[in-house]
């Protein structure tokens, strides 16, 4: 049974994404039966290239998505090159383990409480200023997407710093720097020269998948992004949910299109990380050592603690608007503190939290289960999956939510599976799969195989070492990969509005559903709420196994586990 | 041991392993009950995958010629835990999840039955190992020598029919290495275990006094 865990886990995730695509790409041509498209016909193309501000939207789609993409691999770069084995160095990576349990929407809507023209900077800088009207300026929903870019950076910054993270140990670079800097370089250009080529390959696929989500996001869009014209993947979602169904077949050939536009951003990519690699062999060799990088060296903290800033300060300021009675500008803080929307919209929430519950927790536990059916059964036969495996773990995550999630949901319409908490929940898995295993395989591939070698020949049978060795050794990773888990079905809002078609209402789809009105104390709330349910999940991976473990030193955060 | 004279020890019959076209150990060898057999080399010689081997773990990319016997038990093809096959690793492997008295249930076969039982053999396990009353003792807090007694009293719980050593004493300090050695070796003769030792530690072979094969 074990040995067929793999390929089920594989269909899980390649499945929905074909059947997905199949169900986009034929209503694109024109054929959806069930929508009265019985002939192949260029009609949808037609339609969609008939839209107005088309090419704006597109531009907008793929400049602003390679240019986050950008900012934030330099940033992690530039930050993990000059600080990499300070203390600094390990400050910041506590922070950023947490920050990413941010679900993007919360993230997004507390920069744009900070930044708009009524935001905390505003008020703050109004104090000095004397200003007792907000800026005249649209620094949200901004034409060029400015605004976007950074919501997108400042939740991108803690997943490449993590994907890096786990990079680093295998091109040993501590000693890697000790012997530039004895060399006489200076600790950036010593890392970009040699450690950066080790490493590179192995953060390309999480870099190459973060190009395709900034290229194709729709919640931040909603959130942060310029609406005329909006983004392309926001222009689908709203053709998507037009009463008009004919709607439903220029939305396919957008979504065909979207997906097309993410290509070309990998392929400019891929182009720039030759041009780059073909420049840097040279540059490598040519002895410049940038021995004196101090400036360097401060600049990349003070992005990396901006960007984690941001989504910190964010979070408090969702907090102060959501508990905020009367609140003037240029007021730094309320008059006065009121919990009469909290206590207003109690039932409320705790529908969302129990609906958000009702689809993670079977999703996080299928994972999961799933994952350690994979794992072990590595264990058990001796064979690694292949790097190639690597491509199919990461294809949910390189192909846009929205080129598939509705035909996702043509699929399911066709099976008779539509709008029910069985399809969320197999939509949903799509995403956590890859994620728990991600987040799991490091440290289950790392413990050391002679324990289990050990209990083999001590007599226990295979089964008994899993549950009594293993499972028990592994009890703070897969809790953590469980968080991890959590945190993304928490975060999903295309699946959970598409497949569910507004049966479902979670904390993230109400958040987002609530960008377009502007009340900034609900935004506050459904933020907050949006956090809640991640941020219990690390606190409980956190507690369970220092209470479990309590009277076991070795088993404490730094053993050799 | 009233029926050494029956068993017939461990036998390795003509038996190579090679990762690809690379020879890594060809030996022809019979330990006898309570013999203490040490092989030399240097590390990357092999010889942590031949013990590999007769426990059953070796992965399969290995190519593996010839027989292991157990006392007239042919143990290829068996499952790693129906063996009885006992090893001690340089690090000792306590799993730190469990108490001390529950690293010793853990090999403590599942035919012996009743809580009451099971708490004495842990306990007799101990004494005899000088460590009275640390069953319930957080493994982690116990010094290097008193957690490479546990690790042997472990093995010799479950009841094996053979002792592997793989450099067990090379990450002891000087002064404990004689000490656990002669503890290590005493208990394997008092039991009747044929015990395969492998060893870069020259004077690993001399304590152990008995055959020493260099590999090479």
């Amino acid at each position: 049974m074990l040995r067929f865990v793999p390929i089920i886990t594989l269909i899980f995730m390649v499945g929905p994404v074909s059947a997905g695509l199949i169900g986009t790409i034929l209503p694109s041509f024109g054929i959806l039966p069930a929508l009265g498209g019985d002939g192949a016909s260029l009609d949808p193309w037609r339609a969609l290239l008939a839209q107005p501000g088309l090419d704006h939207s597109i531009r907008l789609s793929l400049l602003n998505g390679l240019a986050a993409t950008l900012i934030s691999v330099v940033i992690v770069m530039l930050f993990c090159a000059a600080w990499q084995g300070t203390r600094v160095f390990r400050v910041l990576q506590r922070l950023l383990s947490p920050i990413l349990s941010v679900p993007h929407a919360t993230a997004a809507f507390g920069l744009a409480f900070l930044i708009a023209p009524s935001g905390w900077i505003a008020r703050l800088v109004a104090q000095v200023a004397g200003w007792d009207r907000p800026p005249d300026l649209a620094i949200i929903h901004d034409p060029l997407g400015l605004a976007m870019i950074v919501g997108l950076v400042i939740k991108e910054i803690p997943f490449l710093f993590l994907m890096t993270l786990a990079a680093l140990p295998q091109a040993d670079t501590d000693r890697t720097a000790q012997v530039t800097a004895s060399l006489g370089y200076g600790r950036i250009t010593g890392w970009f020269k040699v450690t950066l080529p080790r490493i590179y390959p192995q953060i390309r696929l999480p870099v190459l998948a973060v190009l395709a989500y900034s290229t194709s996001v729709v919640d931040v869009a909603i959130i942060l992004a310029p609406t005329t014209p909006a983004p392309l993947a926001v222009r689908i979602l709203g053709w998507l949910s037009d009463p008009d169904l004919s709607y439903r077949f220029m939305a396919s050939s957008g979504a065909v299109l979207q997906l097309g536009i993410v290509l070309v951003a990998m392929g400019v990519w891929i182009g720039g990380e030759k041009i780059v690699g073909a420049l840097g062999r040279n540059w490598a060799v040519d002895g410049r050592r940038l021995a004196h990088d101090g400036w360097l060296r401060h600049g990349a903290a003070i992005l990396a603690i901006v960007a984690a800033g941001a989504v910190i300060l964010g979070l408090v300021v969702l907090l102060v608007w959501s508990i905020a009675g009367f609140w003037a500008f240029p007021d730094v803080l309320p008059r006065n503190f009121s919990l009469r929307l909290w206590a207003r919209e109690f039932d409320a929430l705790g529908d969302s939290l129990a609906v958000t519950l009702i689809i993670g927790v079977p999703s996080v536990l299928v994972a999961i289960a799933l994952v350690l059916g994979c794992l072990e059964n590595e264990v058990r036969t001796g064979f690694r999956p292949r790097k190639r495996v690597m491509w199919l773990i990461y294809l949910p995550l390189l192909v846009p939510q929205i080129s598939f999630m509705f035909g996702l949901q043509v699929f399911f319409t066709l099976v008779g599976l539509d709008r029910t908490l069985f399809s969320v929940v197999l939509a949903h898995l799509v995403f956590v799969l890859p994620y728990v295993f991600l987040s799991l395989s490091d440290p289950f591939r790392a413990l050391d195989p002679r324990y289990g070698q050990t209990a083999l020949c001590l007599g226990a049978s295979p089964n008994r070492v899993f549950w009594q060795v293993r499972l028990p050794l592994l009890t703070r990773a897969v809790l953590t990969a469980m968080a991890v888990g959590l945190a993304v079905t928490v975060g999903q809002y295309l699946p959970t509005l598409l497949i569910g078609a507004g049966r479902f209402a979670t904390v993230t789809t109400e958040a987002v559903a609530l960008a377009t009105g502007g009340d900034r104390r609900m935004i506050g709330i459904y933020g907050l709420l949006q956090m809640m349910l991640p941020f219990a999940g690390f606190a409980l991976a956190l507690l369970i196994p220092a209470i479990l473990f309590a009277r076991r030193r070795g088993m404490g955060g730094n053993n050799r586990i | 041991m009233s029926n050494t004279q029956m068993k017939s020890g461990l036998e390795l019959r003509d038996l190579s392993i090679r990762l690809g076209d690379r020879l890594l150990v060809d030996v022809d060898l019979v330990i006898a009950p309570g013999e203490i057999v040490t092989l030399m080399g240097p590390s990357g010689s092999g010889k942590s995958s031949l013990l590999g081997h007769i426990c059953g773990t070796l992965p399969p990319v290995f190519d593996v010629q010839g027989v292991v016997c157990l006392n007239d038990t042919v143990l290829d093809g068996l499952a790693p835990q129906d063996r009885h096959v006992g090893i001690l690793f340089q690090d000792d492997l306590l799993f730190p999840h469990l108490s001390v008295g529950g690293n010793l249930a853990f090999a403590l076969p599942s035919s012996i039955r009743g809580k009451t039982e099971r708490r004495a053999r842990v306990a007799g396990a101990l004494e005899s190992a000088g460590l009275a009353g640390f069953a319930e003792r957080d493994p982690a807090t116990l010094s290097g020598g008193q957690r490479a007694r546990v690790a042997l009293m472990r093995v010799l719980l479950s009841e094996p029919g053979v002792l592997l050593l793989d450099e067990p004493f090379s990450k002891l300090d000087r002064g404990l290495r004689d000490q656990i050695r002669s503890f290590v070796f005493d208990l394997a003769r008092k039991n009747g275990l044929p015990t395969l030792m492998v060893t870069h530690d020259p004077e690993d072979g001399q304590a152990a006094n008995g055959r020493v094969i260099a590999l090479d």
